[in-house]
């Protein structure tokens, strides 16, 4: 088999196949983990960043981009973490947004929308009479709401 | 003594590694389950941070020490923190003035490391900041909660923060190690941040009905290795495996 030298394309193509650990209908390029791919001839440079300083889930999802690298035949992969510019949920697509909201989790509000104390709308009925429980959720990216339209309780992916 | 700057290091990164410590002591025993699950995500906060410190320090030194290392293979005489997060949980009032009196000065801390020289230190700084922007939002509303809550509440709290008081003064001491960091640029002036600590420590506590303590005489020590016998308690838990079991991995 004739080796083919991997482009940046097609390594940014596998890695929007990388589902987040934690939240599986957003891959780590819709989240933003993924900063930069560098390719010089069959070496490979990938830069990540941490959505929460400490997050369990960056190590599961470096150890999958490795596993995945070597499974598109890249043998020589350098993998950096860089902390600045800090993660920002303003990075999330819109159509990342909608999939959250179709999976139950309010998405993240945008920067767009400069309103601090916005509340998020409810992901299953869209009633905007919302209530925060906690600031924190069942991840440090989330936080926990409850609707007072339909009482359902729901995770809010936090503004950060 | 080493480096100023690895001393530096390891003060940051060991009162963010021994307060998640702490606050990992509520997993599980937390008074309502929104709040195991606050304490627990914060502790996770402060040990990402650690992490960020202690693997610069270990970096800065040259001397083989990783992050693991530096947490789990160093006596209480060679950690830098505060002695002010290695006090105990108590009950909730005690770990929320603890947590206030923490959060507050962190905040303004990181917020001037944001500007040091060093640009891994300015750039730990700026991720950090986000994080503790929350943790500080929620131990401010907790100080107003329980202050003005209850007689009962009231009472602790205050008996809290009058308990903690002796153990703020260290935050803002400035020591030949911070002098020198802050003549390079890349360190903070502490004793810049007092005022900023003051202030929204006086607006809270009047909304929370809580009077601001008196106390003048502190403690101090940790900074230098010198700590409470509290901490080598603490150490006894958190590095038991590691000293039991050298290089265990799972
Ligand atoms: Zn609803």
């Amino acid at each position: 088999m004739v080796a083919t030298c991997p482009t940046a394309t097609g390594v940014w193509g596998w890695l929007a196949k990388i589902a987040d650990p934690e939240i599986p209908v957003l891959s780590i390029t819709d989240l933003g983990i993924v900063r930069d791919v560098q390719v010089n001839e069959d070496e490979v440079t990938i830069t990540i960043t941490p959505t929460y300083s400490g997050c369990p889930a960056m190590d599961a999802i470096a150890e999958e981009i490795r596993r995945s690298a070597k499974e598109h035949g890249i043998e020589h992969l350098h993998l950096v973490t860089e902390l600045s510019p800090p993660w920002t949920t303003d990075w999330m697509s819109d159509a990342a947004r909608q999939r959250l909201r179709d999976y139950g989790i309010a998405p993240p509000a945008s920067s767009l929308v400069q309103i601090e104390a916005a509340k998020p709308a409810c992901p299953r009925c869209g009633s905007v009479e919302t209530r925060l429980v906690s600031r924190f959720g069942s991840t440090p990216c989330k936080a926990h709401y409850q609707c007072l339209s339909c009482l359902e309780p729901f995770d809010a992916f936090k503004r950060h | 003594m080493a480096a100023p700057l690895v001393e530096y290091l390891l003060r940051l990164g060991d009162n963010c590694l021994i307060l998640s410590q702490r606050l990992s002591e509520w997993c599980g025993h937390g008074p309502v389950l929104e709040e195991d699950i606050a304490l627990t995500n914060i502790a996770l906060d402060l040990l990402g941070h650690a992490r960020f410190w202690l693997s610069y320090a270990g970096e800065v030194e040259g001397a083989g020490r990783d992050e693991d290392k530096l947490a789990f293979l160093r006596d209480a005489g060679e950690f830098r923190n505060v002695l002010l997060v290695e006090q105990p949980n108590g009950d909730y009032a005690m770990t929320t003035a603890r947590q206030f009196y923490f959060d507050t000065w962190h905040f303004h801390l990181l917020s001037a490391l944001q500007q040091s020289t060093d640009s891994r230190i300015a750039a730990i700084a700026q991720k950090a900041l986000k994080e503790v922007t929350y943790h500080l939002e929620r131990s401010t509303d907790w100080i107003m909660r329980l202050g003005d809550g209850t007689e009962e509440s009231h009472r602790r709290m205050q008996h809290a923060v009058d308990d903690l008081w002796m153990y703020t003064g260290e935050l803002f001491e400035m020591d030949d190690i911070d002098a020198e960091m802050l003549r390079r640029g890349v360190g903070a002036d502490l004793e810049a941040l007092r005022p900023k600590w003051t202030e929204h420590l006086q607006k809270t506590f009047a909304k929370a009905t809580l009077e601001v303590p008196p106390g003048k005489w502190m403690q101090r020590g940790g900074k230098r290795g010198v700590h409470t016998e509290k901490l080598g308690y603490l150490l006894a838990e958190m590095q038991f495996l590691q000293r039991a079991y050298p290089g265990a991995q799972w």
